[in-house]
């Protein structure tokens, strides 16, 4: 099933001024994939994310993200992902409600799909009595899993989760893990960044990357393997030390 | 002392390395002030009037000569009879009809009183205004004149504006009103500001678990801006005196010390205002609606208190920058001493110590 | 006792933020507040730091009381927020001189506390703060903090959004600053950094759920764990929880721990029922639980 390349970046690379961000990174995602994609602060993961989202363009290299050019497709791009961020994510001062219908209008839902998908929503993550809240009245917890939702609304082909669980406890942890795997195993692919280590487990396949450049990529049982490490903490730890 | 010391330092790195508060600091003042001196202004030129004079004798002419002699205005057009009037304004070009009674001359010396009619173009109020204090004084200027050779007096309309500034020069009026605004600004808004940067930031917790006692953290966020606000009222002064030649006839001493009272005012209202506020925005809004507007509407900068509606007038009282411009206006324009300002100058007193006297009541010594 | 916590209460407005806390550190003790964000923790601490005052209970630090003897507490700790709490505008070595100064204190004074972090950071003491990484920010926050040489040490999740180079070396930097005698409470919503405290409060929704070492805790744990790995995770989760005898199904990164209601069972069974619900590669092995078990048992 997972054979079809739903993100393609070939030596992609970034460039400001004399500082390389993100230095010839070559990699593909497949269809339905968890991809974690890791690294310090500072290391380059946000900006290659911006490139493959279309908001960056990139200084040379190539990359294809749903089948589209990231120098000149980026409209398409963005209609073919959903985007969560632990930042920004949903209007505090809008309701359960409005907030899905508000999401639901800009990626151009019409309105019976977007009063199917919320009534849809709402019912599976169990917001029935509170689907009349203001989001910010909720518990982080509620708000991820809301956001994660929202941004799967539009049926995107990738989803890109930028430092998505830090912070909430861990039984709600797993359960918006769950909604990943429940994502993924409907076909939906993964994108996530962040600098959790343990949030990497998770992952079908996570790549690391160190001062701009990707310097290890595979499963995270065979990362464990090579690095004779018994945690992804650790070999991120034993791969940072080797490059200083 | 040291740890005294130590603060004010911290507090001058931050107003020197934040561009934007430099700007406002230095930069507005001396923009404030050139806009309200060259661009903002209420001085009219060359206005074009039209004349309708019923009387035609000697004085109605010397009159109208002096009108057209005057730099102010053009007489543009001679009407005939009442109805043309309207038909001269619609043309557009007409800002001003003046119209002489018949028998102008006759009447002057039989009753005392001669009727002239000023009818301007109201569609802009305040250039209207302006055009009938012109006439106004151009009229007591012939006036006065005439009145030197005979005793008997005609009637005279005062008009203070005139008196404390002959020359109608409107940015003498400003002056005053500029420098409330700057100083209430840069010390109520700045002040409020950095304080509540600190809270927004989390240092104030960090400074409140700390030996520090609040009302030095207060002192030491305060000193700074007394200082600069120093430094812009001295800036403004010596804008005004040196570009505008704006004529500073009281003591300047007096006028320093006034100023400096009025900063502590403004400095407390800022303390004040970081109490109620928790963030840098909120600090800037309550201080732009609190104080600025307050200040530009209310203080008898642009608008005259007594033209005001009652309430206003009364609302007017407890603004702090009226009371500052009466004491600058009487200082600077009219050059009076301590004996007539007295009064104003400790209603700013008892201002300053109710702030101050609030605000520490208000300061917390904890988060809640 | 270095620091003491008798029930203590507080709520903001309608909201409980905490609820009869109670527990005592002792000197010389590194104690970690670990629950997730929301827990209390933050409140907790702004009580203990003389920030906010408690509605109920009472509480004490280095001997004085929270509300009563706040200017002593405020002489005696050292206090490092959740946030980045110094000044952006500033370098570091300015940042470190002004709150040298404002404890009546130099650098050199107590360098010999500080010296080991400040060495990390010193090559770049001309550098504003707002402009160095996340690690550095911590180290030199936690300088500023040890600068008057505090006898309680107060750090409201220094690790987080740090990453986990910066984070173990901060750790250790705590490990050393714990033998120079100096009480430390820290909390943390990162489970794997418990055991690297010498005794924990575990921390739920403003109530404490266990307090005791991190092995006390993992070892109170009541049942069997087996570790569970199948072809399709989501599936596999799913066949679990409609398992009849489960008793707990939490995904744990390339396994899901599973625990069973029953006392003892045949794992052969587990996987047959596996097996016949459509999964493939099914692994099952026993496993050892940690400290994220042990709070979601709790929790329940």
């Amino acid at each position: 099933m997972k054979t079809e390349n739903v993100i393609e970046a070939d030596q992609l690379t970034k460039t400001f001024g004399g500082f390389t961000a993100v230095n010839a990174i070559t990699f593909e995602v497949k269809k339905g994939e968890i991809f974690g994609f890791l690294g310090a602060n500072g290391a380059g993961k946000t900006t290659a994310m911006k490139m493959l989202i279309g908001i960056s363009k990139p200084s040379s290299g190539t990359a294809k993200v749903a089948g589209f050019d990231v120098y000149t497709q980026t409209e398409s791009i963005k209609k073919n992902i959903g985007y969560m961020s632990q930042k920004f994510a949903l209007y505090d001062d809008l309701t359960v409600k409005e907030n899905i219908t508000f999401f639901g209008g800009i990626y151009g839902l019409s309105r019976t799909k977007i009063k199917e998908k919320r009534e849809q929503l709402v019912s599976e993550l169990g917001l029935e009595n509170i689907s009349n809240k203001l989001v910010g009245s909720l518990p982080l917890g509620w708000k991820q899993k809301l956001s994660f939702s929202v941004s799967l609304l539009h049926e995107p082909k990738i989803v890109f989760l930028d430092e998505p669980t830090g912070g909430v406890d861990p039984i709600t942890r797993r359960q918006f893990w769950e909604m990943i795997y429940k994502a993924a195993d409907q076909g939906t692919t993964i994108f996530v960044t962040t600098h959790y280590m343990d949030e990497a487990e998770y992952c079908d396949r996570v790549s690391i990357m160190v001062e701009g450049k990707i310097e290890a990529l595979d499963t995270p049982k065979k990362l464990k393997e090579q690095f004779k490490a018994d945690s992804m903490s650790q070999v991120f730890l034993k791969l940072a030390r080797n490059i200083e | 002392m040291k740890r005294f010391v130590g603060f004010i330092k911290k507090e001058f790195y931050h107003i020197f390395r934040d561009r934007r508060s430099l700007f406002i600091l230095f930069g507005m003042p001396i923009a404030q002030i050139l806009l309200f001196g060259f661009a903002i202004t209420n001085e009219i030129n060359n206005v074009d009037i039209a004349i309708l004079d019923h009387s035609k004798d000697a004085t109605t002419e010397e009159i109208i000569n002096k009108i057209s002699a005057s730099k102010y205005f053009t007489i543009k057009q001679i009407i005939a009879r009442e109805a043309e009037i309207e038909t001269a304004f619609k043309k557009g070009k007409i800002k001003a009809v003046l119209n002489f009674e018949k028998d102008f001359s006759k009447n002057l010396i039989k009753d005392q009183k001669g009727i002239i009619q000023i009818i301007t173009d109201a569609t802009n109020p305040n250039t209207a205004n302006s055009i009938t204090n012109y006439i106004n004084s151009i009229l007591q200027n012939y006036q006065q004149s005439k009145n030197k050779d005979i005793v008997m007096e005609y009637q005279i309309i005062p008009q203070t504006r005139m008196v404390y500034n002959p020359e109608l020069k409107s940015v003498f009026m400003f002056v005053p009103g500029v420098m409330t605004i700057i100083l209430m600004l840069v010390s109520a808004m700045m002040t409020s500001i950095s304080i509540t940067r600190e809270k927004e930031l989390g240092t104030m917790e960090i400074l409140l678990v700390s030996p520090l006692k609040p009302f030095q953290v207060i002192i030491g966020k305060v000193v700074p801006y007394i200082f600069l606000s120093v430094i812009n009222a001295t800036v403004i002064v010596l804008l005004s005196i040196f570009i505008f030649k704006t004529p500073v006839q009281g003591s300047l001493f007096l006028l320093g010390a006034e100023s400096v009272l009025f900063i502590i005012t403004s400095l407390a209202l800022g303390i004040l205002i970081s109490t109620i506020a928790e963030t840098q925005q909120a600090a800037m809004m309550i201080s732009l609606m609190g104080l600025m507007l307050p200040v530009i509407l209310l203080s008898g900068f642009i608008f005259p208190i007594s033209s005001m509606p009652v309430p206003l007038q009364i609302i007017s009282n407890i603004i702090p920058a009226k009371w500052f411009i009466i004491i600058i206006k009487g200082i600077m324009l009219k050059g009076v001493g301590m004996i007539y300002i007295w009064k104003e100058t400790l209603i700013l007193i008892g201002m300053t110590l109710f702030f101050i006297g609030l605000s520490v009541k208000k300061y917390k010594i904890r988060l809640e | 006792m270095s620091i003491s916590l008798s029930n203590i209460c507080k709520s903001y407005k309608k909201v409980k933020a905490v609820q009869n806390i109670s527990f005592d550190v002792n000197p010389g003790e590194l104690f970690g507040l670990i629950g997730p964000d929301g827990a209390g923790k933050t409140t907790i601490f702004r009580i203990l730091t003389t920030l906010l005052i408690p509605d109920e209970g009472t509480a004490t630090v280095a001997g004085f009381d929270v509300v009563k003897d706040y200017k002593a507490i405020r002489k005696s700790v050292g206090y490092m927020p959740g946030r980045f709490s110094l000044y952006q505008d500033l370098t570091v070595e300015e940042n470190l001189t002004f709150f040298a100064t404002i404890f009546r204190t130099t650098i050199e004074e107590n360098y010999d506390l500080i010296e080991d972090i400040y060495v990390q950071i010193e090559p770049f003491k001309d550098r504003r703060a707002g402009k160095l990484s996340g690690g550095m920010k911590q180290k030199l926050a936690l300088c500023c903090a040890l600068i008057h040489k505090p006898k309680v040490l107060f750090l409201d999740e220094p690790t987080t959004g740090v990453d986990p180079v910066s984070r173990k070396e901060f750790w250790e930097m705590l490990k050393r600053l714990q033998k120079k005698e100096i009480t430390i409470l820290v909390s943390t919503p990162y489970m794997d950094e418990a055991a690297l405290c010498d005794r924990i409060a575990l921390i739920q929704d403003g109530e404490i759920l266990d307090i005791d070492t991190p092995e006390a805790i993992v070892s109170k744990f009541p049942k069997t764990i087996y570790n569970l790995g199948a072809n399709n995770m989501y599936k596999l989760i799913q066949s679990l929880q409609s398992y009849e005898h489960k008793y707990s199904v939490f995904p744990f990164g390339e396994f899901v721990h599973y625990t069973d209601k029953r006392d003892s069972f045949e794992v052969a069974n587990l996987i047959s029922y596996l097996e016949k619900a459509g999964l493939t590669d099914i692994s099952v092995e026993v496993g050892q639980p940690n400290i994220e078990d042990a709070f979601m048992e709790l929790a329940k």
